[in-house]
């Protein structure tokens, strides 16, 4: 239990952490989009391949994908640059599954990030966004998965739960890991062992790798 | 600097061009967010390195980190004894210490590396040898069972 180090945790809502580890991978994830107006000189830089060489500029309305930081910064301007649209997972299709039943989507395939992915989103003005807010918190999918995961990690002790922890998203994965935590501790005080000094992970962690070098 | 030529080319009146600058300043921006968030990241890792292991920290790691960063160490340790010193009366309080409440003074430790001699108050000297058992007052062994070398032992 390493209980010194605390990362930077990711963002609620809409806002991201500057600074979370968690935050700048979601932020990886890429949008689709469209071009609004030709964009020149970029050819190369956001894979289009085609063309004379790199002094290619790419017409108006060619589709591309861009990440989500990109698509925020080139955003702030009156909107003119880039136009995004949703991904498929968080369209109306997607939404009516996820209404049937939460719990049977693997939300880890669809993109490792789907709530906090989907909170960035609602940063694009979007007709659809009070749905896809609704969507992503309410009934549909977080409160209907929430109690599996409370469940789950409450009372897997000791147990190989990569069957469990496969099929979530890492938000949910997060609250599985501290529900994890909650009870080991609380299985280690039940023993005894709660009084036990123990060697902390981080220094076991570094005891198990292999320096290049030691100095003297 | 291509991205300040463009910028010059741009006020000087072609405006398609500010996506390019929007761009690039977006990847800039991204690098430093990148950039800026892994050093905080190590910092922090630094920090509790502090209160896991010890005020002294092996070599191995030591050489890992940039002089900047056994700076900072230096002077957190610097605040942290300083704070430590202000709070408990006269002499002080380690908050280091005692981590986990303590059931009793004495406990009952196993060596799990070869350490050489140690010395406890009365000044007895004991040998830690591999696999050697010893019964120790706590607030010695606490470091050196949270360094890896002792194994505490419940009975």
């Amino acid at each position: 239990m390493a209980e010194a180090y605390f990362p930077v945790g990711p963002g609620l809502g809409p806002e991201e952490n500057f600074l979370s580890l968690d935050d700048i991978l979601m932020s990886q994830e890429k949008l689709p989009g469209r071009a609004e107006t030709s964009l020149p000189r970029l050819a190369f830089a956001l894979g289009q391949g085609s063309g004379a060489g790199s002094g290619d500029s790419i017409p108006e309305g060619s589709k591309l994908e861009v990440p989500v930081w990109l698509a925020k910064g080139l955003r702030d301007s009156k909107r003119r640059l880039i136009s995004v649209e949703l991904p498929k997972i968080y369209k109306e299709a997607w939404r009516t599954v996820f209404s049937a039943d939460a719990n049977v989507v693997d939300l880890h395939k669809m993109g490792p990030y789907y709530y906090g992915f989907g909170s960035q989103l609602l940063n694009f003005d979007n007709p659809e966004n009070p749905e896809i807010a609704q969507t992503i918190l309410q009934a549909s999918t977080f409160i209907s998965r929430f109690r599996r995961i409370m469940d789950s990690s409450q009372n897997a002790y000791n147990e190989d739960t990569s069957a469990l922890v496969a099929r979530l998203d890492e938000l949910e994965r997060a609250l599985f890991r501290a529900g994890q935590k909650g009870l080991n501790d609380f299985q280690c005080w039940e023993k005894g062992q709660a009084s036990q000094i123990t060697v902390s992970s981080l220094v076991q962690n570094y005891g198990k790798r292999k320096f290049t070098e030691m100095d003297g | 600097e291509r991205n300040q030529a463009d910028v010059s080319e741009a006020k000087a009146g072609r405006t398609d061009l500010i996506f390019l600058i929007r761009f690039r300043h977006c990847c800039l921006l991204r690098n430093q967010r990148c950039i800026v968030a892994y050093l905080y990241d190590r910092l922090l890792r630094i920090r509790a390195l502090r209160w896991e292991y010890g005020s002294i920290l092996p070599s191995a790691i030591q050489f890992h980190m940039s002089a900047e960063e056994v700076e900072w160490f230096n002077r957190y340790k610097k605040s942290l004894a300083t704070y430590m010193r202000s709070v408990g009366g006269e002499e002080g309080l380690d908050l280091t210490q005692d981590m986990k409440p303590p059931k009793s003074l004495y406990i009952e430790v196993r060596c799990l590396r070869d350490y050489g001699e140690f010395e406890i108050d009365d000044g007895t000297t004991v040998l830690l040898k591999k696999n050697s058992q010893h019964f120790l007052p706590r607030w010695k062994c606490e470091q050196l069972i949270r360094q890896g070398i002792l194994e505490h032992i419940l009975s």
